[in-house]
């Protein structure tokens, strides 16, 4: 197994996520460079990680996606890989089109960074299935720009096809409330996944939240789910049974919708 | 461009004195064009060369076993963490630009200290800042009354320019016309310090951890903001800003120069383009995108052993950069300005000098290496030129292409030799003590929420809110605890770091003042569990050529340095920034103190907050008395005075106390701790109730005190030597039997009750005070926000 964390100028959280996932998760990882044109041979997950790519000074992320490493990457997601953006790594998904709405400016307006309460909408998805559904998480976000925004149609179709991953809510009651949303993300979004359910973008770090002594260790949850996933795949191409490659319930689960969704292998 | 003829009053417009010309004639033994007089103006100014403070910096103790560069040697100070690895920090100020642009003012001061840092070949980890502003909402202000010391007349004291008497109803209280006016400015400095901090260090991904913030008429017109970086590295990787190795060749890397800084450097600019002045900005406007990209290309390269010496361009620029690389390396360097990357074109020898343009470093190659920086640099998009070469004949030789040689000094002296000042000070008479009798007795049940609602020392989450402190992912302890707490993960430490000073107490007292600035950073070290090691310095004065200015810079320093001495604690380097006043006034003396402790284990890392209900209270330390009251908060927002003599400082009790804390909490004792400071014990047990997680804690305590005991002396005084702890209960017989046997004196004080309808309930002799615990936590935590947006609660 293996993950690309991919560089871009301005990036300040490839380090997060690459130290994240080998040394906390004990995960392979490698840097990809931005004006690379191949993601390697064996990648199994693209990570585009947060900071401020080209100093993001014409739309938070829109100038990524002209990066020479974004063609594989598109490439990469429409086969099916998956591939995880965070903070300003989502709003390159968003400008890339890969995941549709967009990120604008907090409701305040200030920088934000706390620690905040997510509920986990679904475990079915590669980036959730060690999680249960309406289980809270508590991961750190820390952006000027991740207010989520789309029209009413996409809203819907989000909700219909249960794309919405992650959502703010109130820690004690795990409700979405106007002081629990920090950005003023509309429904209370804080990542959502495309239809195929292979691409998710996210505002929150999970790479800050990896280890105990960071005050949280739920992001773990996020990257160990993808790396079951690719596990599952592994055994699934291999002609292995499924139920043998990880016992814990919630990945079963995900394996299975995943192994009986066809198009939508995730599709719930 | 002609240059001008250099004439005495071209001299003086440069700042040099009639002395300092007649130096620079043997030095060169000529007098110097136009070009060299601006290259000796800015290498000879205060804030490059330190002339009227550098005799008195040397009086602070700069040796010790982990130090591996030395105060002075280099752009900061390296210390020894221990298994080869090293840290490199210090503090710089940016007080002036950010008085007049305080957005980008802020930035490039965090630009600046980060530059200073990876230019030792360390990767910055985490920041913090020590911040000062005039006052965000209205104070109380009291009649005259015959009392001694300095009565606060109104917060922003162009309120009552007729001097009158005010008193203190509440309708007096409502700022209007000139009030108004300087409490938006200051709310606007405040806002606009804190967006440039932001903008710089979480776009560039180094995490702002902590600090500390204070609010103060003095500073109304003249705030202070200095900054703190610190960085990572091993011992084989300290990077030296010298010119070694005839031959080699020297790289400009980085942006483009501009015109940009000029006037914040230079003052005789205007002759020379006094039609496109307005054009130009007379602050340095900062890019951390590009300064991250430098930082990556410059932690690459240095990787490399390609390179023979780094030097960052700060103040003064290309010029400073030149002749001190070439000083340390005992070489000459040779540049030529019409290879250096501009902005824009028809820039002069002069003002490509003199420029500050950000994001810039000098690179002293290794010849034959010269590929490996056109790679890298090429990798990152970066400009980079060859400019010129190290030579072995001592001299600064600068060319300009085909107009030939515009400049030729002997390095050494230019950057090593400029005249050094005592000046004239005059001891300012001591503060008469405190008269208690002549003061009401204050009820302290109003008294503690308005403590506590103070924007000094309110909550200040509106603040660190806004800066990413989680981003490298090792903030162990967030913002707003006694220190702040860092694991690094390349190294596999747990640093602890805090910066410190009462700047009332430096008022009333600058030597006692600036002991207890070391003394209390030393103490929030010990009360995180961390072992101080080192100590960093911003020195904030007025104008060193008034007497009684230069007294209290000398008096600050000298008590600083006795402080260091005492807790084992080097100076590393720091920064002096003087002139600091206004058309109010001068600032209060303010010598910041920026200190590094190391903890060893995670587990020792302890917190300022209550933890469990029915754990037992102690405090470590005595009660103090009225005599403590000098130069308290309680006698400046409830009285608005700042009057009578700080609380003193005795070492040994101070460094026992900091022993038998680290004891208790390497036994696994000790479960919370904060030391008492502005405020006094009230203000310590509130804040250990209201900061607790995830709701506010309540407490019980009792204070067993002769009856007739003043209560508003007793918990608002600020003695020193003091930490409230918290242990299980049935931790605190033996907690306080290890402290019995240290010599500490300490007491039970109650004990930590439930959360939620909860209260801080205080019992006195004669009476109990009771402060329902959410009611408190209201006053503290959002007061910077009410006063940001105009709603600030007269005190």
């Amino acid at each position: 197994m293996h993950f690309a964390v991919i560089q871009f100028p301005g990036s300040n959280c490839d380090q997060d996520c690459l130290r994240s996932l080998r040394d906390d998760l004990g995960i392979p990882a490698d840097y990809v460079w931005h004006k690379d044109t191949s993601l390697g041979d064996g990648c199994d997950a693209v990570v585009l990680p947060g900071g401020f790519s080209y100093g993001d000074y014409l739309r938070c992320g829109a100038m990524a996606k002209f990066s020479p490493i974004m063609r594989a990457v598109r490439d990469f997601a429409a086969g099916g890989g998956l591939v995880i953006g965070v903070c300003n790594g989502f709003q390159m998904l968003c400008e890339m089109g890969l995941l549709p709405g967009a990120l604008i400016r907090n409701r305040d307006l200030h920088f934000i960074c706390e620690a905040v309460a997510l509920r986990v909408e679904t475990s079915g998805s590669p980036f959730t299935s060690r999680c249960r559904t309406g289980e809270l998480l508590q991961i750190p976000i820390a952006h000027g720009e991740g207010s989520y925004f789309a029209d009413d149609a996409t809203l819907r179709d989000l909700e219909k096809h249960r794309q919405v991953l992650l959502r703010y809510v109130d820690p004690a009651t795990g409700v979405p409330t106007p002081a629990s949303n920090p950005n003023g993300s509309l429904a209370a979004i804080a990542g959502i996944c495309n239809r195929e359910r292979n691409v998710f973008g996210l505002m929150p770090h999970p790479d800050r939240a990896s280890h105990p002594r960071l005050g949280s260790d739920d992001g773990r949850k996020i990257f160990e789910s993808m790396a079951d996933a690719i596990r599952g795949r592994r055994y699934q191409r291999a002609g292995a049974a499924i139920g043998v490659c990880h016992t814990e319930a919630p990945a079963r689960d995900a394996l299975v919708a995943m192994r009986s969704g066809g198009g939508d292998v995730f599709g719930v | 461009m002609t240059e001008p003829a250099v004439t005495p009053a071209l001299v003086a417009k440069h700042g040099l004195t009639p002395d300092e010309f007649a130096r620079i004639e043997t030095i060169l033994g000529r007098a110097p064009n136009f070009t060299e007089l601006g290259i000796f103006s800015v290498m000879w100014s205060e804030h490059c060369s330190y002339k009227n403070s550098r005799l008195e910096l040397r009086k602070f103790p700069t040796t010790g076993e982990r130090v591996l560069v030395k105060a002075g040697e280099e752009n900061a100070g390296v210390i020894d963490v221990g298994d080869g690895w090293a840290v490199a920090f210090k503090m710089e100020s940016h007080n002036h630009p950010s008085a007049i642009e305080p957005f980008q003012g802020a930035a490039t001061g965090v630009g600046g200290i980060i530059r200073d840092i990876f230019t030792m070949g360390a990767r910055p980890v985490f920041s913090l800042n020590s911040l000062r502003f005039g006052e965000i909402c209205a104070q109380r202000s009291v009649p005259k009354n015959g009392n001694s010391g300095t009565d606060i007349k109104n917060s922003a004291s162009t309120a009552n320019p007729s001097g009158s008497e005010v008193n203190p109803s509440p309708a007096d209280l409502v700022p209007s016309g000139p009030a108004a006016a300087a409490l938006a400015l200051n709310r606007r400095l405040f806002a606009g310090v804190v967006a440039g901090i932001s903008h710089y260090g979480n776009c560039i991904g180094i995490p702002t951890i902590g600090g500390e913030i204070y609010f103060d008429e003095s500073y109304e017109g003249n705030p202070l903001v200095n900054v703190f970086c610190l960085g990572i590295l091993r011992h084989e990787q300290i990077a030296r800003g010298a010119a070694k190795g005839v031959g080699n060749p020297v790289f400009y890397v980085g942006a483009e120069t501009g015109r940009d800084g000029l006037a914040g450097a230079a003052f005789a600019s205007r002759d020379l383009t006094e039609e496109s002045k307005e054009d130009r900005p007379a602050v340095q406007v900062g890019d951390p995108f590009k300064e991250k990209l430098l930082l990556e290309a410059c932690l690459e390269l240095l990787a490399t052993d390609a390179v023979a010496g780094i030097q960052d361009m700060g103040a003064a620029g290309l010029t400073c950069s030149t002749c001190e690389t070439a000083s340390r390396g005992g070489t000459g360097v040779e540049i030529d300005l019409a290879k250096v990357p501009k902005r824009e074109p028809g820039m002069t020898p002069y003002e490509t000098l003199l420029s500050e343009s950000q994001e810039r470093m000098l690179i002293i190659v290794k010849k034959g290496r010269e590929q490996t920086v056109r790679d890298i640099f090429e990798k990152w998009d970066l400009p980079y030129a060859e400019v010129g070469v190290v030579n072995d004949d001592g001299m600064m030789r600068v060319r300009d292409g085909a107009a030939g040689v515009v400049a030729e000094i002997p390095a050494k002296p230019l950057a090593d030799e400029v005249p050094l000042y005592a000046r004239e000070a005059q001891p300012r008479p001591p503060e008469p003590p405190l008269d208690l009798d002549t003061m009401p007795a204050t009820d302290p049940q109003p008294a503690l929420p308005a403590l506590l609602a103070h924007p000094s020392i309110a909550s200040k989450n509106w603040v660190w809110r806004q800066y990413d402190h989680t981003v490298r992912a090792g903030c162990v302890v967030a913002p707003g605890s006694d220190a702040a707490v860092f694991h690094v993960r390349e190294a596999n430490k747990i640093l602890a770091a805090t910066s410190d000073c009462n700047a009332l107490y430096c008022r009333l007292d600058p030597r006692e003042g600036a002991k207890v600035a070391v003394a209390e950073a030393a103490r929030n070290l010990a009360c995180s569990g961390a072992v101080p090691l080192a100590v960093t310095d911003n020195l904030n004065f007025g104008n060193p050529y008034k007497p009684e200015n230069f007294w209290a810079m000398r008096e600050c320093i000298e008590g600083l340095a006795e402080a260091c001495r005492e807790f084992g604690t080097p100076v590393t380097g720091g920064n002096v920034s003087l002139y600091n006043e206004s058309p109010r006034g001068v600032v209060d003396p303010t010598p910041t103190v920026g200190m590094v402790g190391l903890i060893d284990d995670e587990r020792h890392v302890t917190t300022q907050a209550f933890k469990n209900e029915g754990d037992a209270i102690l405090l470590l330390g005595d009660l103090g008395d009225a005599a403590d009251l000098g130069g308290s908060q309680f006698l400046k927002v409830l009285h608005g005075r700042k009057a009578g003599r700080p609380p003193r400082l005795d070492f040994a009790r101070e460094r026992a106390l900091h022993d038998a804390l680290r004891a208790l909490i390497r036994m696994g004792l000790i479960k919370s701790a904060h030391d008492c400071s502005e405020g006094g014990l009230a203000v310590a047990l509130a804040e250990c109730c209201v900061g607790a997680s995830p709701r506010p804690l309540g407490a019980n305590v009792q204070l067993d005190v002769p009856t007739g005991t003043r209560a508003d002396a007793l918990l608002f005084n600020e003695a020193q030597s003091r930490v409230v702890v918290s242990t299980a209960a049935a931790n605190a017989a033996a907690a306080l039997a290890l402290l019995a046997w240290r010599g500490v004196p300490a007491r039970r004080l109650g004990k930590v009750a439930a959360a939620g309808n909860g209260e801080l309930a205080i019992e006195l002799p004669n009476a109990t005070c009771r402060w329902p615990v959410m009611e408190l936590h209201e006053a503290w935590f959002h007061s910077i926000a009410r006063c940001m947006a105009g709603r600030g609660e007269l005190n």
